[in-house]
């Protein structure tokens, strides 16, 4: 069940995450990227940890509000605007429908990502991590499984968005490093119980 | 790596402190940003706001000043940067006639920039924007992000800035943005890989005895790897790809910039230079102005890049004339 304390602790896990796996990733963005995602989001997730000690959330809108406007103002590259529209677009979905599940809100941030990344489907981006896992969720089919067969799948698949594409044919045989990091936030949500399909 | 910094993530903001002590009077710091403004009013007229990552400097703090940039906001190191900090730029730039924003063509700087634009909106500041894409060395395909802005985005801050001091409206501004950025191309070689002091390693291994041709400003790959060759034989390779570009045919009226990546030395620059200048004069083009140094860098990557902008407006040649109190032009 979504809930204030939940999603707190999913951000918390997610943040820890970020951290721990920094170099990790931005080691798989050196290699088709500018290899500057782990940085970048790991200045996002110590930020967010601190935003989150730091304040009390009566809703789940302004909760995920802060948390989009912290990816936003703190991660910079293309993650941050992508992150924090997932969040934004997540609060604005929140505050129309006070009843919105978990599928409804996921389905409102991967479309802040689309709107705002314009990419979509088998383009070797995050986006490849964030459709079979909201397909999931739907479903009430998600497991840890599904969110690593859906980063492996970026592995053979070829960059068309971003700076990896200037890689072209080149960029075939690497995870894409915003599909990773997408699939530690899914994973902590799991963790988090904030899905407990 | 071997660099004279501090701590890795701290380099962004003791270089912003570091340039506004030496230039104090001509340029100041927003306080609690990374956003750098000029001291000059501008008296009503557009303000002119760029930026983006750090690690090309001068650009694009180094161009804040009377007949330049209102305002450059600097990202992180190759990181573009964020919206809020793009705003504080806007709203330090606008004197009432609105904003308009030099962004280069790179897939974060867009979403972020577009995001202030959205942001400047909800403030009822009238924002406009081109988004500079000169680097000839990638195709403009549906199946990349599309060509790079490089060190031709310069030339717009020159431009545009001039035509802004001159008291153009924002609709000018746009439209003559708009026929500006399609008549400049650039296209550069590397020697070797830049290093981002907090990734500490190269952004990419390149032979001892290696170029590549075409490596965008980021370390982004190019269109071909060869041998290390004499300056007149990479300068004929650059000069062939923008003579493919352009079509030019003789008498033509170009502007011409020879920009440094960082680590390679003036000599080397004006070596090659030379070189560019016999290939030019021998398709005897007309070049009315000319300018050769760092512009447009990649941090401590050693290469060069070719600029030429047609020159289809007089005006152009004009506003690249008229003078500027800049740290860098």
């Amino acid at each position: 069940m979504l809930s204030i304390e939940n999603v707190n602790t999913w951000m918390n896990l997610f943040s820890e995450q970020l951290l721990e796996k920094k170099t990790y990733l931005s080691e798989l963005d050196t290699a088709i990227g500018d290899g500057d995602h782990g940085n970048n989001l790991a200045r996002g997730a110590a930020a967010l940890k601190e935003k989150l000690a730091d304040n009390e959330y009566e809703t789940l809108t302004d909760l995920l509000k802060d948390i989009g406007m912290v990816f936003v103002s703190k991660i910079g590259g293309a993650s941050g605007p992508l992150y924090g529209s997932a969040f934004i677009s997540m609060a604005k979905a929140s505050k129309e429908n006070e009843e919105l599940d978990l599928a409804g809100l996921l389905e409102a941030g991967l479309d802040g990502i689309q709107k705002r990344g314009k990419a979509v489907a088998g383009e070797k981006t995050m986006v490849d991590e964030w459709i079979p896992v909201v397909d999931a969720v739907k479903e009430n089919s998600l497991t840890p499984e599904v969110i690593e067969e859906a980063v492996a799948k970026t592995e053979q698949m070829k960059a068309t968005k971003g700076r990896a594409s200037y890689l072209g044919d080149r960029s075939i045989g690497h995870l894409d490093p915003g599909a990773m990091s997408s699939s530690y936030l899914f994973k902590t949500m799991i963790e988090a119980g904030v899905y407990d399909g | 790596m071997k660099k004279i910094i501090n701590e890795p993530s701290a380099v962004v903001d003791e270089m912003i402190k570091g340039m506004v002590f030496a230039y104090d009077g001509l340029i100041e710091r927003l306080p609690e940003t990374n956003v750098i403004h000029r001291t000059h009013s501008h008296n009503g007229k557009v303000g002119l706001v760029s930026g983006g990552g750090s690690g090309h400097e001068p650009s694009h703090a180094g161009f804040v000043g009377k007949g330049m940039l209102s305002a450059a906001v600097c990202g992180e190191v190759f990181t573009s940067p964020t919206p809020d900090q793009i705003l504080e730029a806007i709203k330090v730039s606008d004197e009432g006639n609105g904003v308009f924003m030099i962004v280069k063509n790179y897939s974060g700087d867009i979403m972020n920039f577009e995001m202030a634009k959205d942001l400047a909106d909800m403030e009822d500041i009238s924002v406009d924007f081109v988004v500079v894409d000169d680097d000839i060395a990638v195709e403009d395909s549906t199946y990349t992000a599309g060509k790079r802005g490089i060190a031709g985005t310069v030339l717009v801050h020159k431009i545009l800035g001039a035509a802004a001091e001159e008291g153009a409206s924002l609709t000018e501004i746009k439209t003559l943005a708009d026929k500006l950025v399609p008549a400049i191309k650039s296209i550069g070689v590397a020697l070797t890989p830049a290093t981002n002091p907090e990734v500490g390693k190269p952004g990419f291994d390149i032979g001892d005895d290696e170029i590549e041709f075409g490596v965008g400003i980021h370390g982004e790959p190019g269109y071909r790897r060869e041998k290390l060759q004499p300056s007149k034989d990479l300068a004929a390779e650059l000069v062939h790809q923008l003579k493919k570009e352009f079509q030019w045919s003789a008498d033509e009226e170009y502007a011409l910039l020879i920009n440094g990546m960082g680590a390679t030395p003036l000599m080397e620059q004006f070596v090659f230079t030379n070189d560019v200048h016999q290939l030019l004069a021998q398709d005897e083009l007309a070049l009315s102005f000319k300018k050769v140094g760092d512009y447009m860098t990649s941090i401590d990557m050693a290469g060069l890049s070719v600029t030429l902008v047609k020159l289809e407006d007089p005006k152009w040649l004009a506003y690249l004339n008229a003078p500027v109190t800049t740290i860098s032009w």
